[in-house]
């Protein structure tokens, strides 16, 4: 009694990444509180809430980025694939390899789409010669999406690009380390409906591949998107459970409030 | 439940609270339709049954005015949570007071048949009393929307029980009358599909009762009242031809 929409609802349940008990502090400011969530597999988990609510710095927990930042602190335990990723022994870098991310803006380097997408796989000791890299630069576009609009022109600058080429173009790049997760801050605020359309779509194929874990301000691209929604409020995860049931029956006030466009 | 706030966007909540208020509008028109057809048909009133199924056509045209206003919000607003539950239980609310009214219309046409007939025993007193029910029933029912009030809405569910039970004793004086004389039988038929008709409007009423549980708790009542509507099922009464399957 079904309809195939409710195919596409379904997910692994294999958890990818598990966070228990995660605290981020920025100094004295206790950003993140006691967060617990496991983020599964091939699913595409949004993560919403208002402006300073810490779901950017939480998604930036996933992949170690605030260790970039001096004050920043993190307590607590998050596992990838049953591993603490802020164990000593990890290499920030090689994690990142495994858990890529694209930003708000479009950021490609002032390189040729070409150089943009190989630059991963070089660091990374990829491939072993010419020929290697071009298969793996021509499979990256593909799954960006970008290959059929770039193949004539790999030579070119990524910045000469449109605003949506270039984000699919930052997504391919990410993707070229044959990354596990695939984090997403924001990655269509600064794009056109008909560009959002396109890596929303994208986002959806990916999601065979990889866990996507995306940060967005809009509530109608989190249920587009994705089958796993959060809702963080004030540093608290408040919510978290299947996207249909977030929008059309939450159980938090605070859920309901902000996902209806009501004064909290 | 708790209560919600305003939307930020001030022009969202006077689109809801303009939809509320034409499904207010509406049930009026429905609720007072019954009353009039039930009291007409007591009173063999031609001139009010006729009022009644003129009136009709305003029930009609809310049901479309919602209809147009629900789709709008839907395409502008896209609601989601309660906003959502509210616009898809007033989408079923009005289809389903859009029907109550087609039944009081038909009563109002039977009537128009009626009095050319003898009357039959005391039997359309019989039925008002069961539409004087079932439109408290109704408005109880919207009562319980307008205050998003579960319990409510749950005792009218219950309710229909009683109608369904006045629909089974009137079925069987319907067929004692027509045993003893024939010649009442075109009367009793006429009057037998208005009975059916009410019963059928109480099935309505519990289904915008449903939907009152639907919109503050998300969730569809679960289905254990018991169908004291037997007509249907036992041979010495009627054979199993019930087309509504209720």
């Amino acid at each position: 009694m079904y309809d195939a929409a409710q195919s596409e609802r379904t997910v692994t349940q294999d958890v990818k990444i598990a966070a228990r008990d995660v605290q981020v502090y920025y100094g004295d400011n206790h950003a993140i509180k006691d967060v617990d969530v496991d983020i599964e597999d091939k699913t595409v988990t949004a993560f919403i809430g208002p402006s300073g609510c810490g779901k950017s710095t939480f998604l930036r927990c996933l992949n170690r980025m605030n260790d970039t930042i001096d004050i920043c602190r993190v307590t607590g335990q998050i596992q990838l694939d049953g591993e603490d990723i802020y164990d000593k022994r990890v290499d920030p870098v090689q994690l990142r390899a495994k858990v890529g991310m694209v930003f708000q803006k479009p950021n490609p380097f002032p390189k040729s789409i070409y150089d943009n997408v190989a630059y991963g796989p070089k660091i990374h000791g990829m491939a072993r010669n010419k020929a290697e890299l071009d298969d793996i630069v021509e499979r990256a576009l593909r799954r960006g999406a970008l290959w059929d609009e770039a193949k004539d022109r790999l030579n070119e600058p990524g910045t000469g690009l449109s605003g949506g080429q270039q984000q699919r173009l930052c997504i391919a790049r990410a993707v070229a380390t044959e990354p596990e997760v695939l984090l997403m801050d924001e990655p269509c605020s600064a794009l056109d409906p008909i560009a959002t359309a396109q890596v929303e779509e994208l986002i959806d194929e990916l999601r065979r591949d990889y866990s996507v874990v995306i940060v967005t301000h809009s509530m109608q691209q989190a249920a587009r998107v994705s089958q796993r929604t959060a809702f963080f409020h004030l540093g608290n995860l408040v919510e978290f459970g299947e996207t249909g049931k977030i929008f059309t029956n939450p159980e938090d006030p605070r859920t309901e409030s902000y996902i209806t466009g009501r004064i909290g | 439940m708790h209560e919600l706030s305003e939307h930020i966007s001030s022009a969202f909540d006077r689109d809801l609270e303009e939809i509320q208020a034409q499904i207010m509008k509406m049930g009026g028109l429905v609720e007072a339709s019954i009353m009039q057809a039930a009291k007409s048909l007591e009173a063999r009133d031609e001139e009010q049954a006729e009022v009644v199924r003129k009136g009709d056509e305003a029930i009609d045209a809310l049901e479309e005015l919602i209809n147009d206003e629900a789709a709008r919000v839907i395409a502008l607003r896209a609601p989601t949570a309660i906003d959502l539950r509210v616009i898809l239980a007033v989408l079923k609310i009005s289809a389903n007071l859009e029907r109550i009214g087609d039944y009081s219309k038909n009563m109002a046409k039977r009537t128009s048949v009626l009095v050319q007939l003898p009357a039959v025993g005391g039997t359309a007193s019989a039925l008002r009393r069961m539409a004087r029910e079932v439109e408290l029933m109704l408005k109880d029912a919207l009562d319980a929307y307008i205050q998003r009030d579960t319990a409510l809405a749950m005792d009218v569910i219950e309710r229909d029980n009683d109608v369904d039970n006045m629909y089974n004793t009137l079925f069987r004086e319907f067929l004692t009358f027509m045993l003893e004389d024939p010649r009442n039988i075109t009367a009793c038929m006429h009057l037998h599909f208005i009975a059916k008709n009410i019963e059928r409007m109480g099935d309505h009423v519990t289904a915008i009762a449903e939907q009152v549980v639907f919109l503050t708790t998300g969730e569809m009542p679960d289905e254990a009242r018991s169908k004291a509507d037997r007509t249907s099922r036992d041979a010495s009464l009627a054979p199993d031809m019930d087309a509504h399957g209720d």
